[in-house]
């Protein structure tokens, strides 16, 4: 066994850049450890909980750790570390004719602006401590705001969109993980083709899904906005919401606006609803929750608004009729409001079903992931993304939970959903197929897997490429995901 | 709105759609955090910025740099400093002793840099103080003078409280004639003694009689004669002959060549007016003239002129001063009024004169970061590439420096420009919030005085400034911070 560790000071990447060069150097022959990650607390705690000694080091600080076989071993990781870093970081080579990179946004929009293509739009993804001078620097430069970052203080979120509003200008988010601008994808988002209908979400997933079961109707968005998870709470009682309603209205190439959240408290849905009536273009409130039209029904209540048809989504079935007697739903998913839709309607079948999505009617988690009965877990919320990238993004906590729930004794049916689109990974199902594959030849008869396959025919991990691929494996394949639930509960013997 | 000498993007603004016209086309970004959402834009072809991002310089500085963002103030505190430091119009008036330009008496000393005592005052710095007494006459011998010093007899304040600034130990004694230099647009003055010329000097630590020598010279010959020049001229545009020195391929820090040949161009006319002796008329020109650095002396209290409005602005994170004295690296921020930050001085890393290493070197001294500080000096490197040969480093060196000083600034002088980057103006308006959050520390480059007093210069090179007077600066701010009123 030989261990390294070294620091290297004055050194930064971000967080996904620096897992996908951890994994990198974690895959080398012969290394059995591996954390290449900035030294902030959490990762100091990762270093100490892989037996490493403690070090003195600080955000702005690059550990690397590697534990491998032998000294040769060690060598060739740390090769390959170098070169992946090399690969991950951007171009900047100061020139005589190039000054050094921009280090806040407002250099990068003077950098922008001093190239002659001023910047209209900032896309913060910093970790949310640091979100709000960055955020503060975009408005200030009279550029619009989507915030991806999270963790950003309620204080700071209504402050911006405060000075935002006083400056005729947007902040998305925080917590705001899709958007569509004029056909361009923001964040994690599906590739759909232009039409009339504009979505102002308060979730990031459930944008997804409507947009892509929209877009497999031919009904086109005009602009998807994220307000984030938190605007229609009555702290910021739907500030960013408001004004995304109006401009949408305004907007000459929205015939249809639909507003996508989870049940606002009733002063808030009022304020909303007020809007949406004072608002000329037509206005779908989705106010997603117990009793409430899933996902599937709204993108049919649009296309019957806009006076289209609407054809049940398309589903792949599994090739082999799954015969076995299953009495655990298992879901394990990376969206957030994807899994939310799917625990209101396990949870509308069974009685016992345990989440860690609050969701009125549901118990929490037990025993975590191991917790036995009906249970569906969001794998992107904050317990289970310390130290590792969201699950749309890598899918390694998914294949080794898909392992454990093979090694539990009895029947179940495994539902998944697999997220596609600019941002998510690059081919879902080269992984996934296998495991899935694997699975049901471990567990014969015990286990059935249906698939909730977010995706449009754009994008561009190939959306019937991966549906094929889950089906050979063994799956059944869903567009609409109420659809891959019900499926999944009809598996159960509940209804469906 | 439809008069045709309207601002042309109120019309503009008036046709675009909400947002600033964002829904009315493919978006134009600017990306900061996770590198993955700038290549899914570039994959759809989209013009994108990309911010190359950091956490702050110090971990726990997010709370503080939030609290001073969010102060109410801190905008308009900022835009008013920039506006002061732009719209200066620093001009030399004339001539006076210490004793009536800052009411020094007997006893009583200036130095540079935070307040020092003699206990921990280096050797430079206590040289020049044993100089200063055997030129006041307070001792005859350097013994005695020495012995005065650890009776802890001396009365010692920073030049910077006094409306002064000082190179190297900038030792400041009642007899000492200093140029005067008004501030036009806020009328306040900043006040400097006359620079010895190089080798054994004050400011260095030197105290041997041909120092005293020199400074009686001064004090008799080349003070009044100066009044009289600048007397005849009535006042001379320092602002000028500084927009002037940095075409000329000087940064009026480590580098002023140019300056001070322009120094002699304009005072030797007047001196010849003023009716001075011959003999002292020749001597006094040969003086200024054989000193490449004269200029410095007027240049650092032009910008102490030009910082000095900027002080005591509540929620103002722009820093007005910089200076060090041989065992502290101080700043001093506008919104924190006059409390001073310090950490150690380091010995800057650069080029050694000679036989001389860092060995022989003193830690950093001297008032001269007023320059920096100002926008001149290091942040104006890439008018002056030249010095390359002097500190180290390469001629894109000198263009890299200036270039990056733009992050920690709150905007560019109309006045001051760099011809080589298509004359832009000199960063200026340090703000130390854009030091914490960039993690960028100001650029110096500076002389570099030998440990032993009376050495003299042993180098010349680029300061390290200790990251914590930055940080304890972000958080001595953010405690002063006002609460947004509530929504």
């Amino acid at each position: 066994m030989a261990d390294h560790l070294d620091l290297r000071r004055g050194t930064y990447a971000d967080s996904v850049s620096l897992m996908q060069v951890s994994r990198r150097v974690g895959d080398v022959a012969g290394v059995s450890k591996a954390l290449v990650a900035m030294a902030t607390e959490l990762n100091l705690d990762l270093l100490a909980g892989m037996g490493f000694d403690t070090v003195d080091a600080g955000p702005n600080d690059l550990i690397v750790a590697i534990r491998a076989e032998d000294d040769d071993a060690i060598a060739a990781a740390l090769a390959e570390l170098d070169a992946a870093l090399a690969a991950s970081s951007g171009g900047g080579g100061a020139s005589f004719g190039d000054g050094p990179p921009p280090r806040t946004v407002r250099d990068g929009a003077a950098a922008a602006a001093g190239a002659g293509q001023p910047a209209d739009l900032a896309l913060i993804s910093t970790p949310g401590d640091h979100a709000y001078v960055e955020a503060l620097d975009a408005l200030r430069a009279g550029l619009n705001v989507m915030l991806f970052s999270d963790n950003v203080p309620l204080d700071a979120e209504i402050a911006l969109k405060d000075e935002a509003a006083s400056r005729g200008l947007l902040v998305m988010g925080p917590d705001a993980g899709t958007a569509i601008v004029s056909g361009v994808g923001l964040g994690f988002a599906n590739v759909a083709q232009p039409g009339p209908v504009g979505i102002v979400a308060a979730s990031g997933t459930g944008a997804q899904q409507l947009t892509c079961l929209l877009d497999d109707a031919g009904i086109g968005v005009s602009h998807v906005l994220g307000v984030g998870g938190r605007d229609l709470k009555d702290e910021v009682a739907g500030r960013a919401t408001l004004q995304a309603l109006a401009a949408l209205d305004a907007d000459p190439a929205t015939d249809l606006i639909v507003v996508l959240s989870k049940p606002p408290s009733e002063s808030v849905a009022a304020r909303i609803r007020d809007a949406a009536d004072a608002c000329s273009t037509p206005v779908v409130l989705a106010l997603l929750g117990p009793g409430q039209d899933d996902l599937t029904a709204t993108a049919a209540s649009v296309a019957a608004a806009l006076g289209r048809s609407f054809d049940a989504p398309v589903w792949w079935p599994a090739p082999f009729e799954r015969t076995g007697s299953y009495t655990e739903l298992r879901g394990l998913f990376a969206g957030g409001t994807l899994c939310q839709e799917a625990t209101l309607l396990v949870a509308e079948a069974f009685e016992q079903t345990a989440s860690n999505v609050a969701v009125p009617g549901v118990e929490a988690l037990t025993d975590g992931l191991d917790t036995a009965g009906h249970v569906l877990v969001d794998l992107g919320e904050d317990e289970y993304t310390r130290g590792r990238p969201h699950p749309m993004i890598d899918q390694s906590l998914r294949l080794e939970r898909i392992t454990a729930e093979t090694a539990r004794p009895g029947g179940k049916v495994l539902l998944l959903d697999v997220v596609l689109g600019h941002g998510a990974h690059p081919d879902p199902a080269a992984e996934l197929a296998p495991a899935i594959e694997r699975a049901i030849l471990e567990s014969a008869d015990d286990l059935a897997v249906v698939v909730s396959l977010c995706g449009s025919a754009g994008d561009p991990q190939g959306r019937d490429r991966q549906a094929d691929a889950l089906v050979r494996a063994g799956a059944s394949v869903h567009l609409s995901n109420a659809h891959a639930t019900r499926k999944a509960i009809e598996l159960i013997g509940g209804p469906s | 709105m439809t008069d045709s000498t309207t601002d042309v993007t109120t019309s503009d603004a008036a046709e675009a759609g909400p947002f600033g016209g964002l829904l009315d086309g493919p978006p134009h970004v600017v990306t900061a955090g996770v590198e993955l959402f700038e290549s899914t834009l570039r994959d759809q072809s989209v013009e994108v910025t990309a911010v190359d991002w950091r956490p702050p310089i110090e971990g726990d500085l997010a709370g503080p740099l939030a609290r001073i963002a969010a102060d109410p103030r801190t905008a308009d505190a900022n835009a008013d400093a920039l506006a002061r430091i732009t719209s200066a119009e620093p001009h030399w008036v004339g001539i006076r002793s210490a004793a009536d330009a800052v009411g020094l008496e007997k006893g009583q000393f200036l130095h540079a840099g935070p307040p020092i005592t003699w206990e921990r005052a280096s050797g430079p710095m206590r040289g020049a103080l044993i100089a200063a007494m055997l030129y006041e006459g307070m001792a005859d011998t350097p013994e005695a003078a020495e012995a005065i010093g650890e009776a802890g007899e001396l009365e010692l304040s920073p030049c910077h409280h006094h409306a002064a600034v000082g190179p190297m130990a900038g030792v400041v004694s009642p007899s000492m004639p200093m140029f005067v230099i008004e501030n036009g647009a806020f009328g306040n003055q900043a006040f400097c003694t006359l620079n010895e010329g190089l080798g054994k000097v004050l400011r260095y630590g030197a105290f041997a009689p041909e120092v005293i020598d020199r400074l009686n010279w001064m004090q008799r010959v080349l003070g009044p004669a100066l009044e009289a020049a600048v007397g005849q001229l009535g006042s001379l545009d320092l602002r000028a002959i500084i927009t002037q020195a940095l075409q000329m391929g000087d940064e009026l820090h480590n580098r002023n060549r140019a300056a001070s040949a322009m120094i002699v161009k304009e005072v030797v006319p007047p001196l010849l007016e003023a009716g001075i002796d011959p003999h002292d008329l020749a001597d006094v020109v040969r003086f200024v003239n054989g000193n490449e650095h004269f200029f410095l002396n007027l240049g650092m209290p032009a910008v102490k002129a030009t910082m000095d409005p900027v002080r005591d602005i509540p929620g103002c994170s722009v820093i007005v001063a910089m200076a060090r004295n041989g065992t502290d690296f101080g700043v001093q921020v506008s919104g924190t009024g006059d409390r001073w930050f310090t950490g150690p001085a380091e010995v800057p890393d650069g080029l050694f004169l000679g036989d001389y290493t860092a060995e022989d070197a003193n830690p950093d001294i001297g008032d001269s970061t007023i320059m920096e500080t100002a926008g001149v000096g290091g942040f104006a490197m890439a008018s002056a590439p030249a010095i390359v040969r002097f500190v180290g480093g390469q001629a894109s060196d000198a263009l890299d420096a200036t270039r990056s000083m733009y992050a920690i600034t709150l905007g560019e002088h109309p006045h001051y420009q760099v011809p080589i980057l298509e004359f832009r103006g000199t960063p200026v308006g340090i703000d130390v919030t854009r030091i914490a959050r960039t993690g960028v520390l100001p650029f110096v480059n500076t002389g570099i005085a030998g440990k032993v007093a009376g050495t003299g210069q042993v180098g010349a090179g680029l300061v390290s400034p200790p990251v914590s007077v930055f940080t304890d600066a972000v958080r001595a701010l953010a405690e002063l911070a006002e609460a947004p009123p509530a929504p």
